[in-house]
């Protein structure tokens, strides 16, 4: 952390009194598929070991925004934006930025579990080979296991389809994965949304655990697992000044989640974490 | 129990489960007619063998049987002869095997490298479209039509003569991978698309880039289907008759031939050929040229099957594994500076703190 990326002091209030840096911000970022606009002006700065929910009502733009992060709306033919996109302090979108390397740093984690369909070891160990990891990579699968929590559950069956795992096991493994690269942020697109409380609660632990190492964002529908886990909430409404079908998502507050959930600023937002709307 | 609304609906349960019974015989007798077909071919055959002369009782079946592969063995050994008792197959199935493995040679690499081109590199829009449609055009395209463009082409080069095949091998070879090209385009295309989307996403959301996206999950995942489509392909190349007719598949060649610039005929050819000569005799030539036709049909079909099946899969990925690992070792020997590359990535991408601390993460809670 150089000083002038800390004198960037984003204009929120921050979860406890020793400031954290912003790993990853977006000003006035607008995002369109084709000719609808998904989300218009958003001004969000995430902070470093921290874990940020974005909650919302369905098509607000949540995943949208959380993908512009490590550019996998880049595969989305249709996809335009417009804004600016930094991550500890460097463009995310640009010609100079190589989305494949931006990639390694910001992980993510996605909704379905999706493992490979290979074994539980060589889900692990493909990311680190790809990315040319030159350590020991018995060493490095152990370790990635152990922190998301998996270790004894898959060490006897290192060798086995990662498919063969229960839908809470293969989310961890796909966190295992992740982690095996050793990213600096690792995004989060409703990870337990096809989990069973139990699976859930683990995740959760997890997600508790790896705080102190990565910066976590995660997408959730569930407000009680945002209060739960995260420091900080953005809540994202759509636009209600136009009454057409295409509504962009828009953020409606970004506070700290206790904050967020007893004194909402925002009337949209006390509208939906009241569960008057959503 | 009866409502005011329901004097506007007017159920016909009876009619309505008729209609239903006779469309699905309708469907199991469409199914049928060519199972049907296929079976009374085979049974006026079996029916013919068994009852000429003097209809032999089952035991002495044995006997006809071991006629009956002398007769195989003798035309699949000799060559081409005026006597009906010396014909044979010989160099029809070394062509036609010379052919097939030329054109799995051609057409393979560059039909999957177009598939994968037109599905994973290809920008969407109006260019991708319009060749997606003329592959599928060209795949419906009448094979004789092949055949005069490998003549014009491949054998005479334009009236080119350096460059003109003539009636080499290279020439059928040419233009049979010509016709088979489309079918495996689609074929891969087919299969690609198949494999799951959150299976690539999975893979470029580590760091990797398009080409070890594919290399390492799109392919193994859509291999088998890619050989299937490719081994029917093949198996249709084999059996036409018409483009090399063009192209120069020789009637009468008595020697088998030994390198691709050699002239060739092909199995399909020399059948047709015995069934227009005048003798009865050669007739029955004919027939046994078309069983080993059938036979070698079927088989690469039955491979075709097998690999679909999950041992098959299983035997397809290690076969290919294992042909990438010498791909992989053959690269190390050309490029071996590749792997410092690997390593620089770092450097090279994103700026920033390059040196991540957390790769040798001191305050891992669980050391080994």
């Amino acid at each position: 952390m150089s000083i002038d990326q800390q004198s960037q002091t984003p204009p929120v209030d921050l979860p406890s009194p020793e400031t954290s840096a912003v790993v990853l911000e977006a000003r006035d970022l607008s995002v369109w598929y084709g000719s609808t606009e998904a989300l218009r002006q958003i001004n969000i700065a995430i902070p470093r070991n921290r874990i940020t929910a974005l909650i919302g009502p369905s098509g607000c733009g949540k995943s949208t925004l959380l993908r512009c992060f490590n550019r996998m709306n880049d595969l989305i033919p249709s996809f335009r934006m417009e804004g600016h996109l930094e991550f500890d302090g460097d463009q995310i979108v640009g010609d100079q930025v190589d989305p494949v390397a931006l990639r390694r740093r910001v992980g993510m984690v996605f909704q379905k579990p999706n493992p490979f369909p290979k074994t539980v070891y060589q889900n692990v160990a493909w990311g680190a080979r790809i990315n040319g990891y030159t350590g020991n990579m018995d060493e490095l699968v152990e370790r990635s296991l152990r922190r998301a929590a998996l270790w004894d559950e898959v060490k006897d069956k290192l060798h086995r389809s990662g498919l063969d795992l229960s839908g809470g096991q293969q989310q961890r493994l796909c966190i295992a994965r992740t982690l095996a690269v050793e990213p600096e942020v690792i995004l989060m697109d409703e990870p337990c949304s096809a989990l069973d409380p139990i699976s859930t609660a683990r995740v959760e632990d997890l997600m508790e655990d790896l705080k102190d190492d990565y910066t976590i964002v995660i997408v959730t529908h569930n407000m009680q697992q945002a209060r739960r886990t995260s420091d900080m909430t953005a809540c994202l409404m759509l636009d209600q000044d136009r009454g057409d079908s295409h509504r962009p998502g828009v953020l409606a507050e970004f506070s700290p989640t206790d904050l967020l959930f007893t004194t909402p600023k925002d009337r949209r937002t006390e509208a939906y974490i009241t569960g008057r709307i959503g | 129990m009866s409502r005011p609304s329901d004097r506007l609906y007017r159920p016909r349960q009876v009619r309505r489960r008729v209609f239903g019974v006779l469309f699905a015989g309708l469907c199991l007798l469409a199914t049928l007619s060519g199972v049907v077909v296929l079976a009374v071919l085979l049974g006026s055959v079996l029916a013919k063998a068994m009852s000429y002369p003097p209809n032999p009782p089952w035991y002495a079946l044995g006997q006809h049987a071991g006629e009956f592969w002398r007769f195989m063995t003798r035309i699949a050994t000799s060559t081409n002869s005026p006597e009906p008792g010396e014909a044979g197959f010989k160099a029809g199935i070394a062509g036609s095997l010379w052919l097939l493995v030329l054109v799995a040679v051609i057409a393979i690499p560059t039909g999957v490298g177009a598939g994968l081109y037109l599905e994973e590199y290809a920008p969407p829009g109006r260019v991708r479209r319009t060749i997606q449609t003329n592959i599928a055009n060209l795949a419906g395209v009448p094979s004789i039509v092949y055949g005069i463009l490998g003549l014009v082409v491949f054998s005479r080069a334009f009236g080119f003569d350096p460059l003109a095949l003539g009636k080499m091998l290279w020439a059928g070879a040419l233009t049979l991978s010509l016709l088979v090209l489309p079918i495996v385009v689609i074929a891969t295309q087919e299969s690609l698309r198949a494999v799951p989307p959150s299976l690539r996403q999975a893979a470029l959301a580590l760091g990797a880039t398009r080409w070890q996206v594919i290399r390492d999950h799109v392919l193994p995942s859509a291999l088998p289907g890619i050989l299937t489509g490719t081994i029917l392909s093949l198996s249709r190349a084999i059996g036409e008759t018409a483009p090399l007719l063009m192209v120069g598949a020789a009637n009468s060649i008595l020697y088998t031939p030994s390198s691709p610039a050699d002239y060739y005929t092909a199995l399909p050819v020399e059948i047709y050929n015995f069934a227009t000569l005048p003798r009865e005799e050669f007739r029955t030539v004919a027939a046994g040229g078309i069983l080993i036709l059938l036979a070698l049909l079927l088989s690469m079909n039955a491979v075709a099957i097998f690999l679909r099946t999950p041992t098959g899969r299983r035997f397809a990925g290690r076969a290919i594994s294992q042909v990438s690992r010498m791909g992989w070792a053959v690269s190390q020997a050309v490029f071996p500076s590749h792997r410092a590359f690997a390593n620089g990535d770092s450097e090279a991408g994103v700026p920033g703190p390059a040196p991540n601390p957390s790769i040798t993460n001191p305050g891992d809670p669980h050391p080994k």
